[in-house]
């Protein structure tokens, strides 16, 4: 490797802009930074060599330097930035509206949003935030995040170790912030040494040379943010294994105890109520607004719940022997945690019937006398029902969620909302059924030639819970990175690395300063440290060089 | 109860009437320094009359949550004039930093916006819905607004950047961006004067169009220019649509909203051709002169020292926070919805605004353009994705 060497007598390693001793420009390597076309030095990482402007020959060294450019990482930012919110013009297809006549995306988008949402379905940005490309996109930033830090990383911590307070002069005269006092007594350099330590500076002292610096530790925030957010990015990479991450829904019955799904037959749910509160509409605080948004605001969905064990659950084929775990109740923001699960309050129907009784009477008769009864289950309904009085009633069709569409009957869903069937009912010793259709407020009698007739004489309702469970061993990794890049950027952001040069002449006195961010907060600084002193105030050589470019164009 | 809901909006109105005053005197205090260089005592009159507003508006804070028994920050308006006094909040911690009694002048007509605007939504104390049931509530939404306060303050620095720097002898892209930016704080205040107007005269109007199978009404209180699809006026001497909205807007009463806009940037527009008439020159080349003594790197490093200040808050409140109670209440701490996707953005932009400075050297104007840019995309995510794109966060 080539090294370079100052006239301080100090070796750099190639690439060094300045030199890492005294901080004299390193002739033939000023245009790396820019320094060949301005007054001012650039203080980036100290002017000490960066892999990713020295070495340019292999493959390796030029995607090294590609990832490490600070103009790709943005570049990079600004693209998945726009990328994301082109994700929310339409809604995304988790989100597709419930009202929505038909959720499948590949008709949703057209019907809603015609010819645009044709084209944003096609090009897959119904499913934007996990296709592969935006996938690569943040891998890439993941990358860039790696290799920037790496690069630079290496470069500050041996320049700010290596600081030392005797300086070039031109190092100092080419800081933003400089001036040159005449006639300065060594008293008064005393006065400012106690000034700077007054102000919490560490001073430090070789020949008279003067470095006084604080704030130091918040050159590191970049990087401590940066190990934040790749720690957050592989935590987004665990969590796509099943083996850490779980997500299961399941709908229960009150009354009902069924396995809990995901859990290997172990865990056990019963629910033992679920509860819809609303506000009262006469709320002395809310009627207005309740009244403005029509009434029924709701103020509480809850399952009352036990969770149950089973302790057998390893041997194959066994009766399950539950054991409770806990009982508990489970709202919005208040969900329940039990060995390393947790349960969240998800959805709800109300209203869904559990059993149904008929009656079964002759056409004709206006009393309506049952002739006989009978309950359907509806959690299992049975298909043939013998009755004590010799009828048989079969049931030949059954709608749990009734709907006639273009003329054909058909169930919304799968859950009983609204009971509809067609009853085959042989009546004592006959060989040929009657046919009747029956549901909520509908009684048809297909031929009109029937003897006998049904009626719903009862029935009984639940609700039901929508339970989701969770299992996410990542998040406490999730919490290490963000609380890892809170640090970093508080670190980095609300500290600055200040630092004050002191460069005695024959019959001067150099001052520089530098700061990485706030210049304001340093002038003050001076101020306060040169007070008492005849030291010249900083000069501050950007705002001259606007002025003169102002003046001179 | 009544009472406390009285004392609340009262202090409400008297804060306003305190930041008014205060931007008035901080106006002054401008002209103060131009003639005599020595600081004036105008500036700390405004400063002192802008705390005191402060606290007025935490009155009303405290009183509403005592009142309603939650944290006011749960609609629109509660939200919005929170903003406005957060905004306010990080000014006056910025003005104790730098001393720079200009950003009062441009801060604090910002805030005043922002409270006025939030005063159209309903104001009445609502009831929270469940998934709203958390002190996260308070704490996620505090947050995020202080840190909206605070970026609000590098888009102020940013925007007396360009109007200092700007060369205004002849029309370029710049100023007439920079015009753009005006005339959009214009639109606001027209938005207030035309709903305020027509709420004065009690304007109503109720439409009734199809949507789907059913058939939906919408009720108009600002004169309808763009009508719901296919909409028929029912109310007997109401002014008819001039014609439809367009199809492609989607949500419940989008038409409405359209309308709404429309009302905006019409009133928007006469209010910025009567200012120019009255100015005769650009805006931005007006109150140039007013910024010469200004110095240009000091309130460019406002800019960055506020971005430098306000990201990390955001960092906390608008994605550490937010995903905390995401998991909580939604059960995943992340979930792409569209108000959470604009949050990333913001957070985005914000970070490429960091490295483009410190690595890239994009102070100045570059950085002011930048700041004015954040600042918008902030305004977005709470006024066009809370009341267009519908979403879990939609307030209304």
């Amino acid at each position: 490797m080539k090294k370079i060497k100052c006239e301080c007598g100090h070796i750099n390693p190639e690439g060094t802009v300045l030199c890492e001793a005294c901080g004299k420009p390193i002739e033939e390597n000023q245009h790396i930074d820019g320094n060949d076309k301005s007054k001012l030095l650039n203080m980036r990482y100290d002017g000490s060599a960066r892999r990713s402007l020295t070495y340019n020959r292999s493959i390796i060294d030029k995607i090294w330097s590609f990832f490490s450019s600070v103009k790709v990482g943005v570049w990079l930012i600004v693209i998945t930035l726009v990328a994301s919110s082109l994700g929310t013009i339409f809604p995304q297809e988790m989100y597709i509206p419930a009202e929505a006549e038909n959720r499948n995306p590949a008709f949703f988008y057209e019907d809603w949003y015609g010819l645009l949402g044709k084209i944003y379905y096609q090009l897959g940005f119904h499913e934007l935030y996990s296709s592969w490309w935006y996938m690569i996109l943040i891998s890439l930033i993941g990358i860039s995040l790696v290799i920037c830090s790496i690069d630079r990383v290496v470069p500050l911590h041996r320049a700010l170790k290596m600081q030392k307070p005797k300086r070039h002069e031109t190092f100092l005269n080419r800081q933003r912030l400089f001036s040159g006092s005449k006639n300065v007594s060594s008293k008064e350099k005393q006065q400012l040494i106690e000034n700077l330590k007054k102000q919490r500076y560490k001073v430090r002292n070789e020949d008279g040379h003067i470095l006084a610096e604080k704030g130091r530790f918040s050159r590191w925030g970049p990087y401590v943010n940066h190990i934040g957010l790749i720690i957050i990015l592989i935590a987004a990479l665990l969590r796509m294994t099943p083996l850490l991450f779980l997500d299961e829904y399941v709908w229960v019955r009150e009354g009902q105890q069924i396995v809990i799904p995901g859990t290997d037959g172990e865990y056990y749910i019963e629910n033992k109520e679920f509860i819809l509160e609303a506000y009262d509409d006469n709320d002395e605080r809310f009627k207005d607004a309740i009244a403005r948004m029509g009434g029924n605001v709701a103020s509480n969905y809850q399952t009352n719940l036990i969770i149950y064990k089973n302790v057998d659950a390893s041997i194959p084929g066994a009766e399950p022997k539950l054991e409770k775990v806990v009982e508990d109740k489970v709202f919005m923001n208040n969900p329940l945690k039990f060995d390393g699960y947790t349960l969240y309050q998800s959805g709800y129907q109300q209203n869904e019937f559990s059993t149904m009784s008929f009656i079964i009477h002759e056409t004709d008769d206006p009393e309506e006398k049952a002739i006989d009864t009978f309950t359907v289950d509806l959690s299992e309904p049975e298909t043939e029902y013998e009755l004590d009085s010799g009828f048989r009633v079969v049931i030949d069709k059954y709608y749990p969620d009734y709907v006639l569409e273009d003329g054909e009957p058909r169930s919304e869903t799968k859950f009983p909302r609204n009971p509809a069937y067609v009853f085959f009912i042989y009546p004592p010793n006959s060989k040929s059924p009657e046919i009747s259709f029956i549901g909520i407020g509908k009684n048809i009698d297909a031929t009109g030639e029937n003897k006998y007739k049904l009626g719903i004489s009862d029935f009984e309702m639940h609700d039901v819970s929508g339970m989701t469970l969770r299992r996410d061993y990542t998040l406490p990794l999730f919490g290490l990175g963000a609380f890892i890049f809170m640090i970093g950027v508080v670190q980095g952001m609300y500290w600055q690395h200040r630092r004050i040069w002191i460069h005695p002449k024959e019959n001067e006195m150099l001052l520089a300063a530098h700061t990485n961010k706030n210049w304001y907060g340093i002038k003050k600084d001076i101020e306060k440290i040169i007070s008492g002193t005849n030291i010249e105030m900083v000069v501050d050589q950007q705002e001259l060089n606007e002025l003169d470019k102002k003046q001179g164009g | 109860m009544n009472n406390l809901v009285n004392i609340s909006s009262t202090m409400l109105y008297t804060a306003f009437a305190l930041y008014s005053i205060a931007t008035i005197i901080f106006g002054v205090s401008i002209k103060d320094k131009n003639k005599q260089k020595k600081k004036g005592k105008t500036g700390t009159i405004a400063i002192s009359l802008t705390i005191i507003g402060l606290i007025a508006q935490l009155a009303y804070f405290i009183t509403r949550w005592i009142a309603s028994g939650h944290a006011p920050v749960g609609n629109m308006f509660e939200f919005m004039t929170f903003l406005g006094m957060s905004l306010v909040l990080a000014f006056i911690i910025i003005y104790f930093i730098y001393r720079l009694n200009i950003l009062g002048l441009f801060a604090l007509p910002i805030a005043l916006i922002i409270i006025a605007y939030a005063s159209m939504f309903p104001t009445e104390i609502s009831p929270l819905v469940p998934s709203l049931q958390s002190p996260w509530l308070y704490i996620h939404v505090t947050t995020v607004s202080l840190s909206q306060g605070i970026l609000g303050v590098s888009f102020v620095a940013g925007l007396i950047y360009l109007i200092r720097q700007i060369d205004q002898t002849k029309r370029s892209k710049k100023n007439v961006w920079l015009e753009l930016v005006l005339f959009f704080m214009i639109a606001c205040i027209g938005f207030i004067l035309s709903t305020v107007t027509f709420n004065i005269l009690d304007y109503k109007s109720t439409f009734e169009y199809p949507s789907g199978n059913r058939t939906l009404t919408v009720e108009y209180t600002l004169p309808a220019i763009a009508g719901p699809q296919e909409g028929v006026l029912i109310t007997e001497d109401a002014q008819d649509a001039w014609f439809e909205a367009p199809g492609w807007l989607q949500g419940r009463n989008a038409a409405k909203k359209f309308n709404t806009l429309i009302w905006s940037f019409g009133t928007g527009l006469i209010l910025y051709g009567l200012i120019r008439l009255i100015l005769r020159k650009r805006i931005g080349a007006a109150i140039q002169p007013l910024l010469k003594n200004i110095k240009p790197d000091l309130v460019d490093e406002i800019t960055y020292r506020a971005v430098a200040i306000g990201f990390p808050v955001f960092t906390l409140g608008g994605l550490i926070f937010a995903s905390i109670w995401a998991q909580i209440a939604w059960d995943r701490f992340w979930g792409w919805d569209p108000k959470e996707v604009w949050a990333l953005v913001t957070w985005f932009f914000y970070a490429a605004f960091l490295h483009l400075r410190l690595s890239r050297g994009w102070h100045g104007e570059k950085s002011s353009w930048l700041a004015v840019g954040g600042f918008a995309i902030i305004m977005f995510n709470l006024i066009v994705v809370n009341l267009v794109i519908a979403g879990l966060h939609s307030y209304a």
